[in-house]
């Protein structure tokens, strides 16, 4: 596949993220123990774990969900103060869920819409006319998202209701929401569980376009091994809400903690 | 360019211009502002009229000019019906060239063996996927060099060297065009009409795709004659949803649009065909008996969900349909009253349906390449939509006859087109003469000789014959007609399609020549089947399953039973009741070789490959184990297997039904 090859000259050294010396526990329970790294520019960071881990917390603690009692989170070189969810997502970080979040009884149109909110300038007044102003910035907005839905392939259930889809796709309009928002950063929570592998095949295809096409810097959290060590350029490995491990796919695969905490053996 | 289009050597009298590229320039003069295509993309449908169409496909010929393309070279054109990839057709014709549309769904080692035998130097690929799929077999291609693609996605980290995009071509065929202007009109005035204007390969049930030769005056003059005789004009609309590669799509997408002046549209993507059809709603449009089966399919299926109260109206105006609908289609008497419920089930049900099917502005429909139910035909006449069949082959520019309005049955495929000569040769083969008639097989003298002699007589390898209203019947294709042991006939095709009526049987394989009996392979339809296991509360969890379950093996008795029945009263046939069948455990896929890509059967390769089923059918045995080998999408390989059971159907005595 020659990920290493494609990606190392669009990859930049500068790190559009660094977390440093995370620390989160809810009460008693330590979800992250002095966790540190970086997410380079243009890069597939994943991050790896046993169950329990403390991935989704670390996703969480990104996309400001969370707020760690011990550490700092550093975007585009800045500091970032404590923040609501909704302004990192101005920032320009987008994410999908692990459960699927989407507005089931909305269609595939309505909720790529909602991806283009904080892009949406013309007041509540405008809106709610929805003539003059409002109307050209919804067709604005509407090209936008038309680019997405062409990009992912998803014409044939645009005015479909997402609760109808099968999983598969589910997962997919939710990518496109996520694209909808134009993320420099995209975070994606196991985006390929509970997919058969034409699926999987599919997503790994969008996700290696979204990097390559957009220059979208992705942070990846997935289960499937093979999936991980094709499609990311570097891999935090996790576990019991410490780092083990942190580098090239190949050299965690071979790093021996990781392989007594988490590998085992290798599985295609 | 336009002042050259007034110039035009040839004068701007249209029966007299012999090429696309030629007609081209005449509708961007003569009506420049109408629209020539339309696609669908990012939800809209983005229109070109023929003047911009022309400049696109001029400014491409010029492109492929500035990379090397020259007279006689030729340009492979792989993809779906997307209008840059008929403008390559037109641009290659412009310089001179062969344009060779290929299937898109064609696996690397079948476009290995069409590009290399038609010595394809150039490449016109929709995307990513088919570029990818060109530049693995490049290697065993030596003529191939340069290849251009349309959508730029996922193209970016390419080496660029020999690899061009359409709008870096069109950029260039514009420069061209400023520092030679008079360059591509010379080169479209050097064509004639008797020039080859295109190669289309066969899907071929036999053995390797021949590549069929035809020149442009074979394209354009078939086009020119029945446009005339169905009298389309440049307001007709169309969808183009057929492969490239087939002939059909060539002339009604191509032939006969340019020819006609009229608007060709182009779906969003092969899923959303269905919508975009009903968004364009299509005035003339082509569709093998495939996809009429297939809504009506979908219609029966819908219905049975509806509310008992709209089940009932349904029903009851489809009755009134069926009696009056196909008399009034054919110009037939027809009561007031009669009329009057028509009128009253056209805005209760008609209207509405045919609305939701892209139907309802329908002037002519065709439907061709296979025999279709009767049922079928009737449900879409009587709701007032003009289908007609027509019958044809790539090697007759499509047309050999066709159907007259008023002269419609569903058991014939109508009288000779026009221009065309036919008749049944001593042995009871249909041939045929007419201007339609291809040049040659491409490197294939010996194939050429056997299907058209010195006189232009072609071998349809049909078995037919005219009825007493003058109308051409086919029973089946002439070698498959074979003999029972009793000496009696044997026609495969004719009893599978009688099958196939039947909305349960997605693809059925008949045997029994030199065999004692008949017997036969079925492929349930999956739509058709799981609708009813819903609605029946039979769970089950792959297609395997669901073709094993006695039920459905009680359902497909049924269905043949009454086919025995009707052979049964039928003087020729009736030895060939079908005493055994089998449904398969897997569907008859392209992929695998046993269809062709247009879904034909491929006999041989299906006698070869389950010749283990075909003996347990003769043995008497109740069952058969077999291990078939799948080839899935992206060229891997699996294996099926499966336990697969033997029925046994009644056989009805010759005189039942006389008697």
């Amino acid at each position: 596949m020659g990920r290493e090859m494609d990606s190392s000259n669009q990859m930049t050294q500068t790190p559009v993220m660094e977390v440093k010396n995370i620390s989160l526990s809810f009460g008693g329970v330590k979800a992250l123990t002095d966790i540190s790294f970086d997410i380079r520019e243009g890069e597939i960071r994943a991050l790896i774990g046993p169950n329990g881990a403390g991935k989704s917390s670390m996703l969480n603690v990104i996309s400001g969900f969370y707020h760690p009692q011990i550490g700092e989170v550093w975007f585009k070189g800045v500091k970032r103060p404590p923040m609501k969810p909704y302004q990192v997502a101005r920032q320009g970080v987008a994410r999908t869920f692990q459960n699927i979040a989407l507005f089931k009884g909305m269609s595939t149109i309505d909720n790529l819409m909602t991806g283009r909110i904080n892009h949406m300038k013309v007041n509540l007044f405008w809106q709610a006319l929805w003539k003059g102003p409002a109307e050209r910035e919804e067709i604005k907005h509407r090209e936008r998202v038309e680019h997405v839905i062409d990009f992912l392939e998803i014409q044939a259930i645009r005015k479909t209701p997402v609760g109808r889809l099968s999983y598969g796709l589910q997962k997919r309009v939710e990518l496109g929401r996520a694209l909808a928002a134009d993320a420099q950063l995209l975070l994606l929570d196991e985006p390929m569980a509970g997919m058969n592998l034409e699926e999987k095949e599919d997503m790994s295809r969008f996700i290696i376009d979204v990097n390559e096409e957009f220059g979208t810097t992705i942070v990846l959290i997935e289960h499937d091994m093979s999936v991980v060590m094709d499609l990311s350029d570097r891999v935090v490995v996790l576990d019991y809400g410490r780092k083990l491990a942190d580098g090239e796919p190949d050299e965690v695969r071979n790093n021996p903690s990781v392989i007594d905490a988490y590998l085992g053996v290798s599985h295609e | 360019m336009q002042a050259h289009t007034a110039n035009n050597s040839r004068g701007d009298n249209p029966a007299e211009l012999r090429t696309a590229p030629e007609l081209l320039l005449h509708h961007a003069a003569v009506r420049g502002d109408k629209t020539a295509m339309r696609e669908k993309e990012y939800g809209i449908w983005q229109s070109w009229t023929w003047t911009q169409m022309k400049d696109e496909i001029l400014a491409l010929a010029g492109g492929l000019a500035s990379i090397g393309f020259k007279r006689g070279d030729k340009l492979g054109i792989i993809g779906a019906n997307r209008p840059q990839l008929y403008w390559g057709m037109c641009a290659a014709q412009c310089l001179g060239g062969i344009p060779v549309p290929l299937y898109k769904d064609m696996v690397a080692e079948e476009l290995q063996y069409v590009l290399e035998h038609a010595g394809v130097q150039f490449m016109l690929a929709e995307d990513q996927e088919q570029v990818d799929k060109v530049m693995e077999v490049q290697a065993e291609c030596p003529a191939l060099t340069q290849i251009v693609y349309d959508d730029q996605r996922g193209m970016r980290d390419y080496d660029h060297t020999h690899l061009h995009s359409i709008e870096s071509m069109q950029r260039a065929g514009r420069e061209l065009a400023k520092a030679k202007p008079d360059f591509l009109q010379g080169e479209i005035d050097k064509n004639n009409g008797s020039d080859v204007g295109i190669f289309l390969y066969t899907s071929g049930t036999t053995g390797k795709p021949k590549g069929v030769v035809l020149s442009h005056d074979n394209i354009i003059v078939t086009a020119r004659n029945t446009v005339a005789y169905d009298s389309l004009s440049d307001r007709e609309e169309t969808l183009s949803y057929l492969p490239l590669a087939w002939v059909g799509d060539h002339i009604f997408s191509y032939g006969q649009a340019y020819v006609a002046g009229y608007c060709v549209n182009c779906p969003e993507d092969e899923t959303t065909v269905a919508t975009d059809m009903r968004e364009i709603g299509p005035t003339y449009y082509f569709a093998p008996p495939r996809i009429f089966e297939n809504m009506l399919t979908s219609v029966s299926i819908r219905m049975e969900d509806a509310s008992a109260f709209k089940q009932k109206m349904f029903h009851y105006f489809m009755g009134v349909a069926k009696k009056t609908g196909v008399a009034l289609i054919n110009g037939d008497d027809v009561s007031a009253a009669e009329k009057f419920k028509y009128w009253l089930g056209n805005i209760l049900i008609y209207g509405p349906l045919k609305n939701t099917l892209g139907l309802s502005k329908i002037r002519i429909a065709y439907t061709a390449g296979e025999a279709i139910g009767p049922e079928i035909f009737e449900f879409f006449r009587s709701l007032g939509i003009n289908v007609k069949q027509l019958y044809g082959q790539t090697e007759a520019s499509v047309y050999i006859t066709i159907q007259p309005d008023g002269e419609v049955y569903a058991d014939t495929v109508g009288v000779p087109a026009p221009d065309v000569e036919v008749k049944i040769a001593d042995s009871g083969e249909v041939i045929y003469r007419s201007p339609g008639v291809f040049l040659e097989y491409f490197k294939n003298a010996e194939s050429t000789r056997e299907t058209k002699n010195d006189e232009g007589w072609v071998l349809t390898g049909d078995a037919g014959y005219f009825d007493d209203r003058g109308h051409l019947k086919i029973i089946d294709r002439a070698k498959d007609v074979g003999k029972l042991n009793d000496d009696s006939m044997f026609a495969p095709k004719y009893i599978e399609n009688k099958l196939k009526f039947f909305s349960q049987i997605q693809e059925a394989v008949v045997f029994g020549d030199a065999r004692d009996y008949a017997t036969a392979f079925i492929n349930i339809d999956l739509e058709a089947i799981s609708n009813w296991a819903e609605r029946n509360n039979i769970a089950y969890a792959s297609y395997q399953e669901l073709a094993g379950h006695p039920q459905v093996y009680d359902m497909i008795l049924g269905n043949i039973e009454q086919v025995n029945r009707d052979l049964a009263s039928d003087a020729h046939l009736s030895g060939s009741q079908i005493s055994r069948f089998l449904i398969l455990h897997k569907e008859l896929d392209a992929d695998d070789g046993e269809l062709t890509r247009t879904r034909k059967v491929r006999r041989r390769i299906v006698l070869e490959k389950y010749a283990v089923l075909i003996d347990a059918l003769y043995s008497g045995k109740t069952n058969c184990f077999i291990r078939t080998e799948v080839v899935f999408e992206d060229g891997r390989k699996g294996s099926i297997e499966g336990d697969l059971k033997i029925a046994d159907v009644p056989v009805f005595d010759a005189l039942a039904k006389a008697s």
